[in-house]
């Protein structure tokens, strides 16, 4: 029999779970096995800064930055986790706040149909291990942070890893954009201020809701550890097994949000030529005018903000090479970048070229969300 | 998000001098110099426009 017989068969749409999870795309997380990293593998986090790619970390006072990984200490069947490690312990008090977030794109959450009368359930699942126990907090809430609801999971034993779902109903009410937008953001508490928490278990409208009431708050822990991995949003009240995607397959999910110049494992900034975009000076060298046309992986989200770096590392500059490819080169500024779109950019000024000089540099395309 | 400068951005004609409608906008982002399109579905130019709009950040002129 083949599939579509299958389900045809079925009921109920989750009548056959193990049928429905040989399906694809049915994870609403991008990288989701924190496979991809193109920012780099490890940092500190600042009030809002990507880790892995699609993933978020940030931090506000009180609480104290933290320090985030891709790390290889992983339950089975996993190559890679997301470890966060808290900083000097404090509470967030009010108005501080610690959180982990993947906001998902407006497009791809349409036939969850939220706001509407045919709104679906949807479940959450993950991987997790940590220094601490008990009780966690998870939320998901609108673009427009109104609406928003509160779940928790319980990590029963310290340092083991342990598989976590979360049941999160449908929501007939509130706004839900379906462009190219937020459509929800999802968070994890790692230590929201109580001005932001909401009780767990209900849809809550209000404001600035991303923490969940009576839960454990990282951060509030010296060096207290956080790995995730293996997170998956779905369709329906039944959690799947998670869904492998090949590396290059999440790749270019993540490109839509985030690219570069540099190769995968090369740190952006990196004195290198790898990768480069080329081109040369070809006008009236007084107009500091450069030619040349270059594409992205994959189409982007938005017309994306744009970097550039100098061979050399230097953001905001280009490398001038005169007539050769020696050294470095000179390096100089970038005045603009033209024509930014979806699917590339072409042409820009940059100051003191010369009439047939080597230009050489590097790119960041971001459009997150 | 701490954007310290913005300025708008012009394609510059063939005698070098700035031409037609802006570009764009440079910003210093976190101390990295940028380049943002005007585009509002562009996260950096949406808050650029909050900003804008509350009072807090002022664009320049290209020049």
């Amino acid at each position: 029999m083949t599939k579509a017989r299958d389900i045809a068969s079925a009921t109920t749409p989750n009548a056959n779970a193990a049928l429905l999870a040989t399906f694809p795309h049915r994870n609403l997380i991008i990288n989701g096995a924190m496979q991809v990293a193109q920012r780099g593998t490890s940092g500190t986090s600042t009030a809002d800064i990507y880790t892995v790619d699609r993933f978020a970390l940030g931090h506000g006072s009180p609480v104290n930055a933290m320090t985030f990984e891709q790390s290889t200490d992983t339950p089975d069947n996993f190559k890679n986790s997301l470890k966060i490690t808290a900083g000097t312990g404090a509470s967030a008090s009010t108005t501080g706040y610690a959180i982990l977030r993947q906001a998902i794109e407006g497009q791809n959450i349409a036939h969850l149909g939220f706001g509407t009368s045919a709104a679906k359930a949807i479940t959450l699942s993950f991987h997790v291990k940590s220094s601490l126990t008990g009780t966690f907090g998870i939320s998901i809430r609108n673009q427009a942070g109104n609406r928003a609801y509160a779940g928790t999971y319980v990590i029963n034993s310290a340092n083991t890893w342990e598989y976590k779902t979360v049941a999160i109903p449908a929501d007939t009410s509130g706004t839900w954009p379906t462009d190219t937008g937020i459509g929800f953001h999802l968070f994890w508490d790692l230590g929201a201020g109580s001005n932001y928490d909401i009780a767990a278990g209900s849809w809550t409208s209000g404001s600035n809701m991303f923490g969940v009431e009576s839960t454990v708050k990282l951060t509030e822990t010296t060096n207290a550890t956080f790995f995730i991995t293996g997170i998956q949003l779905e369709l329906g009240s039944t959690a799947t097994p998670f869904e492998h995607r090949s590396f290059g397959d999440e790749l270019l999910r993540c490109q839509r949000y985030y690219c570069r110049s540099y190769n995968i494992g090369t740190d952006t900034g990196t004195n290198t030529l790898d990768g480069a975009i080329t081109t040369r000076q070809g006008g009236t060298p007084s107009t500091n005018n450069v030619a040349f046309n270059v594409d992205f992986p994959v189409t982007m989200r938005s017309a994306p903000t744009m970097t550039l770096y100098a061979k050399d590392g230097t953001s905001g500059q280009v490398s001038d090479f005169g007539n050769s490819y020696s050294g470095d080169g000179t390096d100089r500024a970038v005045n603009a970048v033209n024509a930014i779109g979806m699917r590339g950019f072409g042409g820009g000024n940059f100051s003191g070229v010369s009439e047939n000089d080597i230009v050489i540099f590097h790119y960041e395309a971001s459009s997150e969300l | 998000m701490i954007i310290t400068s913005a300025k708008y951005t012009k394609a510059h004609d063939s005698e070098g001098s700035l031409t037609g409608d802006n570009l764009g906008i440079v910003i210093v982002l976190n101390g990295v110099t940028s380049h943002v399109p005007l585009d509002p579905a562009n996260t950096h130019y949406a808050e650029i426009m909050r900003q804008v709009n509350a009072g807090t950040l002022t664009i320049q002129e290209a020049d």
